[in-house]
């Protein structure tokens, strides 16, 4: 299957306006590849770094650029653990809890995190500031315990760096 | 206080490092790391060729012989890095080539995500070329029509330095059409991933590169007989493929020099430790280092602490005691003590460590990662985490560490669709081994209806 030709104001499903930019980079992305579908992640992450998560409307639009059945598209969007399909917080912390770390501090890292921001695995703090989640191993094991904030990885982190670190992401 | 704060956030940043200096490292002694720089700046093209950089694509492209290449691989027997240990040049003798057979890809495996694991990362960000160079001679070999890096999305770093690496590369027309005058033309993309540790499994990577989800696929066919779209396709370790430019310039007999008489596996390998040591980190080693010398470059464990088990090359491999510090640490003789090489990066307990902990953290690792295909993975990995759970709060009941060893048998070698499930049996099997009595600790209760109740997937 041949993915379209560029147009612009593809809407998906609900309403969702895709940008035009986004659609050019998708299809910019297509070229890699020998099927298209295979820009799938890729189409998902644009989607994400313009709104921070993947609306349901934006299956259907990516399914319509990529030229695939959006049960192709929501299937891939369900697996991985990086695309998020309900709305984040400005910054996401993902908080590495594999072995490592766990050895190292984790559990203390991670109650420091629950009792400073309010809110365990999967929330959003009410300000919409921070989004908290578990991550497996960083590859920074020689600086666990490790977390990402954003793009940023840190490490060796102590519960005490904590507040002047988050500070840093308004 | 903001200036102090910005500082803060600049300290905690995590930087990738080797723990040798310059000082310490030789192309003869060091074919992976000898290039880098002290102050752990990238080593960009120019500085690269300058270090005798790209010079082992030129010789075996003007030689002309694809063959060869994978015949010195064979005969260095580099192994693959990425846990496995599979003779990367045997891989490359069955790829499937020929006139009327299509050109196919070179996959290189940067998906690093096994815990305890680091090394893929300090390649990719600080010596990006290695591995674009080792990349092409494995497409050259293999008749590949083009590369994909494989790479986690977590690893931001890697990915800006790989890709503007890869642009030096193809202004310098190292990439593209024509390489080096020879005719062969190749390039590579970066494919960043979005989560999931089974990507890494080689044909999950091959699902998740072509935009599905990562299930693996059945063996045979192979990546190289039907791999990415159907073509004949080769995936390697990041580190696999640093070892080829080397082999190539250098020859195999210098490469099984390498590890002098410690050993039967050739070469110099990325050994780490993580943990509660002192100065956990890596170091370019000989091939068969042992775990002793390790834990000594790390300056031993912290708080003066005695060991109480290690893990040889990540979470799914199998706990080694003390007494195993004195093995040499290649593939096959880790094999032999009921464990793996694995990636090589050792993690060790410490005495007050408890077992039971450790290994409810292990698997519900497991249990979440699991992609979901197979029953014992799928079901039989949070069932143990229920139970390891019970038992670290004393509320185990009889019948538990039966139970425990059932189910670890169960996602035993060949039982299952990839190798996810034995990865997270071999650690379980060798804990209740080698601590049985802390299992035991934690039973307090007789058996109840507790058993017939699995918790649902997804809930760990
Ligand atoms: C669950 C699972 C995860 C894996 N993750 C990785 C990984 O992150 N990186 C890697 O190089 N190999 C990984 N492997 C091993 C690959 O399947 C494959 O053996 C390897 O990429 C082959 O390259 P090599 O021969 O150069 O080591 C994983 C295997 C399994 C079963
Ligand atoms: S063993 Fe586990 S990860 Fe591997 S295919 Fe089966 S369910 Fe998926
Ligand atoms: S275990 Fe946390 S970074 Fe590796």
């Amino acid at each position: 299957m041949a993915a379209r030709a560029a147009t612009t104001g593809i809407i998906g499903s609900d309403g969702f306006e895709l940008h035009p930019a986004d659609e050019r980079a998708m299809l910019e992305e297509v070229h890699h590849f020998e099927q298209p579908q295979a820009a799938c992640i890729e189409a998902l992450k644009i989607v994400q770094r313009r709104h921070g998560w993947v609306p349901d409307g934006a299956i259907s639009a990516i399914a319509r650029v990529l030229g695939i059945g959006p049960a192709a598209v929501e299937e891939v969007a369900t697996f991985y653990s990086l695309i998020f399909r309900q709305p984040v917080g400005r910054h996401v912390i993902l908080v590495c809890d594999s072995s490592s770390c766990f050895l190292t501090g984790f559990d203390a890292l991670k109650q420091a995190l629950v009792t400073q921001l309010g809110i365990d695995y999967g929330q959003t703090t009410p300000d919409d500031r921070f989004t908290l989640l578990p991550v497996c191993c960083l590859g920074a094991c020689d600086g666990a315990p490790a977390l990402m904030i954003d793009d940023d990885t840190y490490g060796p982190v102590s519960p005490d760096d904590l507040p002047g670190l988050l500070e840093d992401y308004p | 206080m903001t200036g102090a704060m910005a500082s803060q956030r600049n300290s905690l940043r995590y930087r990738s490092r080797l723990m040798q200096p310059e000082s310490e490292r030789s192309a003869d002694t060091h074919p992976l790391t000898w290039r880098l720089r002290d102050d752990g700046e990238v080593v960009w093209l120019d500085e690269y060729l300058g270090k005798d950089g790209y010079q082992s694509v030129r010789r075996a492209l003007s030689e002309g012989d694809p063959q060869a290449i994978i015949a010195a691989m064979k005969d260095a027997n580099v192994r693959g890095r990425g846990g496995a240990g599979f003779p990367a040049g045997l891989k490359w003798s069955l790829t499937l080539q020929g006139d009327d057979m299509p050109r196919g890809y070179l996959i290189c495996n940067a998906d690093e995500m096994e815990p305890g694991t680091f090394k893929d990362r300090l390649l990719m960000e600080q010596q990006p070329h290695l591995l674009i160079e080792g990349m092409i001679l494995g497409a050259y070999a293999n008749n590949s029509r083009s590369g994909y890096i494989f790479l986690r999305g977590e690893y931001v770093e890697s990915a800006r330095v790989l890709n503007q690496a890869l642009q030096e590369a193809r202004e310098a027309r190292w990439l593209g059409n024509d390489i080096d005058g020879s005719g062969f033309d190749f390039d590579i993309v970066v494919h960043t991933g979005a989560g999931r540790y089974i990507c890494g499994e080689e044909t999950a990577l091959i699902s998740s590169l072509e935009g599905k989800r990562a299930n693996p696929r059945a063996k045979p066919p192979f990546p190289g007989q039907s791999g990415a779209w159907g073509k004949p396709s080769v995936v390697n370790n990041v580190e696999t493929l640093c070892n080829v430019p080397a082999v190539i310039l250098n020859g195999a007999d210098w490469y099984q020099a390498l590890s002098g008489d410690r050993t039967d596996d050739g070469g110099s390998k990325l050994y780490g430790i993580s943990g509660p040591v002192h100065r956990p980190g890596l170091w370019e080693l000989p091939m068969g280092t042992t775990g002793r010398e390790i834990i000594a470059l790390a300056g031993g464990l912290r708080g003066d602490h005695k060991l109480k088990a290690w893990l040889p090359g990540g979470a799914s491999t199998g706990f080694l005691l003390p007494e195993h510090l004195d093995l040499p640490l290649d593939f096959d003789t880790v094999g032999k003590e009921g464990s793996r090489l694995g990636t090589g990066l050792l993690t060790v307990v410490p005495e007050n460590q408890s077992m039971v902990a450790l290994m409810r953290n292990l698997e519900a690792f497991f249990a979440r990662e699991s992609c979901g295909w197979c029953t014992p993975c799928r079901d039989g990995l949070p069932w143990t985490v229920k139970l390891l759970q019970a038992l670290e709060h004393g509320e185990g009941e009889e019948g538990d560490i039966e139970l425990l060893d059932k189910l670890a048998a169960d996602c035993g070698p060949g039982l299952t669709f990839c190798a996810h499930a034995p990865g997270a049996a071999m650690p379980l099997e060798t804990a209740l081994k080698h601590f049985r009595h802390e299992f035991e600790q934690g039973i307090t209760q007789s058996r109840g209806p507790a058993h017939q109740d699995p918790i649902p997937v997804g809930s760990v």
